[in-house]
Formats: structure tokens, C-alpha cells, sequence
């Protein structure tokens, strides 16, 4: 699929595209699956999610408030996070959006916040938990869920994680099912499930979060593949995925200072294709970086 | 099943209903077993958990449409039935294994644990001792093994059944603490002709279980049906739950009860008391960890290619209350006239239209044949028929 449109000037923030996609899944799974969530416990989600972005806007002095990555943390929380409690639930989003402001590392926030916000209460108040079966195999649902990831990966220009991802991840269950012996339709069933796909295009491919350079984001995948399945056949805990990505998002930061690369930003030009015989480039030396600078730096995000 | 943190006690019972001497039961295990995690229950104890948390009717009757003050509806009484005989594991398979890691008689089992390096040797020392191999066993055997696995074997010992008196089998139950929670389903697909039905009581300390690798659905529950389905009640549950497994694709587990059982409003049953608990492994009754005990009823129909992977669950801390209940309601029989009288006809027969519909949506029944059992008018369009005049040229011809 062609993104890049050849017109000059930037192009739709590719989040739009992530609120939609995540809007319209959380439709389909409270009209057609009964995900066990309310839409007023949705509503209160979202709220406290803008809510807390808000605020720690004021607090961070930042220069302005902007709603789309809180939306997208409390939509996937919506999908995700199941509690008897509202006050919980509250409380995860709060959670969730503070760690981007609080838990931050050389200007980049470590944990993915909806990943931070789930395994944070999950371990602290054993009283929320994520049913990873809710979505069931539905072979329409899988196709549809990663042609829309799919784009919105593509938008925000870092799908090698996504794709590192769920080739090691893909490896790791057809070895795994290999080795004890199982039937090829075991692994695939377990590759047909709604929470990995929603996990590897929404949640892994996070640009925030994720090693600056392309070598680093492919380590870093495989590394979270492989953790999962550690936890999943070794350990037998669920929710290996979300367990393994908080873990290794601690290593983030090791793996920028021996892979080196540009930081990620939201809202900047695409590079542009140079034209055959261009003359007048201003800076030609575009060899140090693969991605140009940010135009509008959002370190709050 | 009986849940806390890692430890589980597991309790199976079977609706075999060949000859005893025919019967073995082979359960992969993750640990082997001593003789006192071993032990034989009671059936009474598991049949009382599974009438106290069946599907159920629930029937109100109307009140006197012509008393002067409104009341409310009023439950007057209810009733129960256990829509199924119980689930089987892995039992059919007749298999053993090489190394046998103990042996013990309890009760009227016989009992081995066996653990093996291969399959292939698992099926060579089976043929040998005389047991048949259901084709496609070995494979699954392996599987099994290569998970580090061992095999519990059980097979009816004839002279202690005799001695002990009983003439069905008891149910077998085992403690083990490993962190696997799951069943597996795998060997007994094997030589299954169709899908297999099993019903999973989970009880937890925490809250409703649920499986992690396939969907776990709430049955539709709390519809009025039409008065006559109390005549069958168990024909009804087995049109609405097959239906609904249809509609799930036949990929599906269903949630059919989940409730704290320090209580139950209304109970079909009475609930289980503290030592039929004990007895059913609830070991934490008594003991620091608290009283909290909440179960799960889920049933699965399940065929190899919609479930091929062992079913694994995961404890929430999900205390909602659920139960698939149908609501049966009574009209007024009684011959009093008032203005009142007209008012309720109507709402009643609005009300039968309703209830026919929704047993039709249940369970995919006829919807004319269900409403001409409860003898509505088609033409009427009160009743919910319609009255257009062309309806009646063809409808009869179809």
C-alpha cells in the first residue's frame, strides 16, 4: 500500500487513523462480541484518560493539549482492561497516561502507557485482569484487524517492528508446537487471536516506545517474542505478550546507546523522493540520518 | 476443578455406561502423583453442584389484573433441571504407558502413573498388554510426553468395586500444584465419533474463570419464553445451547453460571454446605485465606478441528454474578370482570407474541409451529401476526 502522496506537506497525523481503527473495534466488540465492558465504563475511561492528559499538560507546561495519544491509550484500554470496579478503572487510566509524564528516560517516555497502565495495576491490585480470549478467532475479524493495522503501521512509518514482530512471534509458536509434537493447526489458532494482532499493530508498534534504529527495533521485537513465549510455555502465565513487552521496555534505552538512531516524533514531513537531477538541495548531506528532523517537537506525547 | 495460586484439585466425573471392566481413563497430568493426592468422591457431592448450578427455569404468575393496588410481580415458585449428564475428560482412551512411576489401589481403582520417553515405545508396551490403540493416539501420546507430561491411568478394579458395593463409578479426584491450569481435551478427541461435551465446575477463591485460548460467552439468559417449554424444559436447553454454539462458530465456551456461592437468589438448589466443599477440595475453607468461594459452570461442546488446542483459563477477579435463567410467567386464569381486564389482554397478548419470537430466536424453531402450539391467532395483529390480506393465499401453500 502507497502512503506517501507526491504533494508537499505533511500529511494526516497517522493517530487519526489509530483512534478510528480503535473506535470501530470497540464498537464491534461491544455490539458483537459483549466484551465485558459498559459504554458508560467506557465513557469514564476516556474521560479520566483526557482528563489526566490535561492536567499534566498544565502541570508539565507544556504548549498545548493533545487529546490523540490519550485517546488512543484510554480506546485500548477500553478493548483491554476488565475490572468489577469502576474506581479501578479510573485509577489504570490515570496510571496510564501519568507514566508517559513521570516514567521517562532521555526525553523519551519508556513504557508504552496502555502496557504500563495494565501490568502496573494487574501486579499492584490483582483486581483488574485482560481476557485475551474475548476476541475469538473469527477469520473476517483477523483479516480485517490487520489490513487496518496494517495502514495505520505504515502512517506512522515504523512497521518493522510490527512485522519483526510477528515473524519471531509466529516462529516461536510453530517451534514451539514442533518441538512438543502438535499439529500445525495449534499454532495457527493461537496466531488467530484478536489480542495479537491488536497488540503487535497498536500496542509493540508504539514509535514512542520502541528502539530509535531499525537494527535495534527488529532486536527488540524478537526479544519480546521470544520473552512471551518464555512466559507463555515456560512459565504458563497468561498475557505473556503484555508481561514481556513491559520487561524488555525497561531495556529500551540500553539498546538506543548501542544501536544509535533518530528519535521518533508524531507530527513531521515524510522525506520527500528527490527528484532525478535535483540541484538545489540545501543540505545534501542527508546520509547521517534516515529520517529528517522533527518540525514540530511534542515531548509531552 | 478447585483453584488458589497454583494448586488444583480436580475432580472427574463420567457418564461411561459400558461395563465396568471395560473402562480405563487416561489423563495426562503435569506432575506424578502420590497416593494421598489421590482419592475417590462422592457423586452425590458433584451431582448437587451441578443441580445447584444448572440453567433453570424461573416462573412468576400474573397477579388479579383487577386488584385494586398494583403489586408487583412475585415469584411463586421454581424449579430446576439438570439439562445434561455430565461432561467426560480423556476417558475412552484405553492406553498405558512404559515406566510406571507408582501404583496404587484406591477405592475401587486401580491406578498407575506412567511417564515414557517416546510414543512409539508408549504404543509398542501398550500392544503387547493386550490394548487396543485408537489410530491417531500416538501422536497425541507424544505430544503430550514431549510437555513434560505424565499419564494417569485408572482402570476399575472388579473385586474392590464388588467389595465396596458401589455398582456406578465413583468419581476420581486428584491435588497437584503446578502452574498449568488447563484440561486437556486432545486424547479424547481421538477416537471420539462427533463433538464431546464437558462441563467445567471451576471453583476459586478469586472470581469467574474463563479460557484464555478460546472465547468464553454468556449464555443468553432472562428471556420470557412461552408457558409450554415447561413441559420440557431439557428439549429446550439442547435446541437454544446447540444453537448458540452454531452461532459462535462451534469455537466457543459458555459461561452458564458464575456466582459467589455464600449465597444464591433464587437458589435451584440448595448450596453446597462447608464439608461438601471440603470434600470437593475447597481446601482453603477454614484456614486464613477466608471463606470466599465463587464458582464458574462452563460448558463446551467441542470437536478436534474447532478446538484443537488443550482448553487453558486463567482466574479473574471477576465477581459479577451470571446465570442462564428463562423466564416462565403465568397468565391470569382468574374470571373477574373490571375495566382493568382489557388492558391486561392486550399487554398479554403482546407479551405471548414476544415470548414466541424470542424462543424462536433461542433456538431457531419454527416460529409459526411455535405459535400455533401456544394457540396465538396469525391474522391477529395484536398477537403480533400480520393481518395484510394477501398473507393467508400463499402462506398455507409453503
Amino acid at each position: 500500500m502507497r502512503a506517501a502522496s507526491p504533494s508537499p506537506g505533511p500529511p494526516l497525523d497517522p493517530r487519526y487513523y489509530q483512534i478510528a481503527v480503535l473506535a470501530g473495534l470497540l464498537m464491534y466488540g461491544l455490539a458483537k462480541l459483549h466484551f465485558d465492558i459498559t459504554p458508560w465504563r467506557a465513557a469514564l475511561i476516556l474521560t479520566t484518560a483526557l482528563g489526566t492528559q490535561w492536567a499534566a499538560t498544565r502541570l508539565s507546561n507544556l504548549p498545548a493539549f493533545d487529546p490523540k495519544s490519550a485517546l488512543i491509550s484510554g480506546l485500548s484500554l477500553c478493548l483491554l482492561l476488565r475490572t468489577n470496579d469502576p474506581r479501578l478503572a479510573v485509577l489504570t487510566a490515570v496510571v496510564t497516561i501519568a507514566s508517559k509524564f513521570v516514567v521517562r528516560w532521555n526525553g523519551k517516555h519508556v513504557f508504552n502507557p496502555t502496557n504500563f497502565g495494565l501490568v502496573f495495576m494487574m501486579l499492584a491490585t490483582g483486581r483488574v485482569w485482560v481476557s485475551p480470549g474475548q476476541w475469538g478467532t473469527f477469520a473476517f475479524f483477523a483479516f480485517l484487524m490487520a489490513c487496518l493495522g496494517g495502514l495505520v503501521v505504515n502512517r506512522a512509518a515504523r512497521s518493522d517492528v510490527t512485522y519483526a514482530f510477528l515473524l519471531s512471534f509466529a516462529a516461536v509458536q510453530f517451534g514451539r508446537s514442533f518441538w512438543v509434537l502438535q499439529p500445525w493447526t495449534v499454532p495457527v489458532h493461537r496466531l488467530e487471536s484478536g489480542s495479537l494482532l491488536l497488540f503487535t499493530f497498536f500496542m509493540i508498534s508504539d514509535p514512542k516506545t520502541t528502539p530509535n534504529s531499525r537494527a535495534g527495533r527488529i532486536l527488540f521485537a524478537a526479544l519480546v517474542a521470544a520473552l512471551a513465549g518464555f512466559i507463555q510455555f515456560g512459565l504458563y502465565r497468561t498475557n505473556g505478550i503484555l508481561w514481556s513487552l513491559a520487561i524488555l521496555s525497561m531495556g529500551v534505552p540500553l539498546i538506543d546507546r548501542l544501536l544509535p538512531g533518530p528519535k521518533y516524533e508524531w507530527n513531521r514531513v515524510r522525506p520527500e523522493p528527490s527528484p532525478q537531477g535535483a540541484v538545489h538541495e540545501p543540505n545534501p548531506d542527508r546520509s547521517r540520518d534516515a529520517l529528517p528532523r522533527p518540525l514540530l517537537g511534542t515531548p509531552g506525547l | 476443578m478447585v483453584r488458589d495460586q497454583d494448586r488444583t484439585v480436580l475432580t472427574m466425573s463420567n457418564d461411561y455406561s459400558g461395563t465396568p471392566d471395560q473402562f480405563a481413563m487416561v489423563v495426562p497430568v503435569p506432575t506424578v502423583l502420590e497416593k494421598g493426592q489421590i482419592h475417590v468422591g462422592d457423586k452425590t457431592i458433584v451431582d448437587h453442584l451441578d443441580a445447584y448450578s444448572a440453567p433453570r427455569l424461573v416462573e412468576y404468575f400474573d397477579p388479579d389484573p383487577c386488584a385494586i393496588e398494583a403489586m408487583k410481580d412475585e415469584a411463586k415458585s421454581l424449579r430446576s433441571m439438570a439439562p445434561m449428564a455430565q461432561g467426560t475428560t480423556a476417558g475412552e482412551t484405553r492406553s498405558l504407558g512404559v515406566r510406571i512411576e507408582a501404583s496404587y489401589t484406591v477405592g475401587e481403582y486401580d491406578i498407575l502413573i506412567l511417564s515414557a520417553r517416546e510414543s512409539g515405545g508408549l504404543e509398542t508396551w501398550l500392544v503387547r498388554n493386550g490394548y487396543t490403540v485408537p489410530p491417531g493416539a500416538r501422536r497425541v501420546l507424544g505430544s503430550y510426553l514431549r510437555q513434560g507430561m505424565k499419564f494417569f491411568v485408572a482402570k476399575v478394579n472388579l473385586r474392590q468395586q464388588k467389595r465396596l458395593g458401589f455398582s456406578y463409578l465413583r468419581p476420581l479426584q486428584m491435588a497437584y500444584e503446578s502452574p498449568k491450569f488447563m484440561l486437556p481435551i486432545r486424547l479424547g478427541m481421538v477416537n471420539a465419533d462427533g463433538p464431546q461435551e464437558l462441563f467445567v465446575f471451576a471453583i476459586t477463591r478469586t472470581g469467574r474463570v474463563e479460557t484464555t485460548n478460546y472465547r468464553t460467552v454468556k449464555l443468553p439468559e432472562g428471556m420470557d419464553i412461552p408457558e409450554y417449554v415447561k413441559g420440557d424444559f431439557p428439549r429446550f436447553y439442547r435446541a437454544m445451547f446447540a444453537r448458540q454454539v452454531e452461532e459462535q462458530n462451534r469455537e466457543a465456551v459458555f459461561l452458564e453460571y458464575a456466582w459467589n456461592m455464600s449465597w444464591c437468589d433464587p437458589c435451584a438448589s440448595d448450596p453446597l454446605s462447608a464439608d461438601e466443599l471440603r470434600k470437593l477440595g475447597v481446601f482453603w475453607l477454614g484456614g486464613p485465606q477466608g471463606q470466599s468461594t465463587f464458582i464458574s459452570r462452563l460448558h463446551v461442546r467441542y470437536d478436534a478441528r474447532h478446538f484443537p488446542e488443550d482448553l487453558v483459563f486463567q482466574e479473574t477477579s471477576d465477581q459479577t454474578n451470571f446465570q442462564a435463567r428463562y423466564v416462565l410467567r403465568h397468565a391470569w386464569t382468574g374470571s373477574r370482570e373490571c375495566p382493568g381486564l382489557a388492558e391486561y389482554r392486550k399487554s398479554l397478548r403482546e407479551r405471548r407474541a414476544r415470548e414466541a419470537e424470542n424462543l424462536a430466536d433461542l433456538t431457531g424453531w419454527d416460529l409459526r409451529s411455535i405459535r400455533r402450539r401456544m394457540q396465538i391467532d396469525d391474522r391477529d395483529p395484536d398477537d403480533g401476526g400480520d393481518d395484510s390480506w394477501w398473507k393467508g393465499i400463499w402462506g398455507s401453500i409453503r
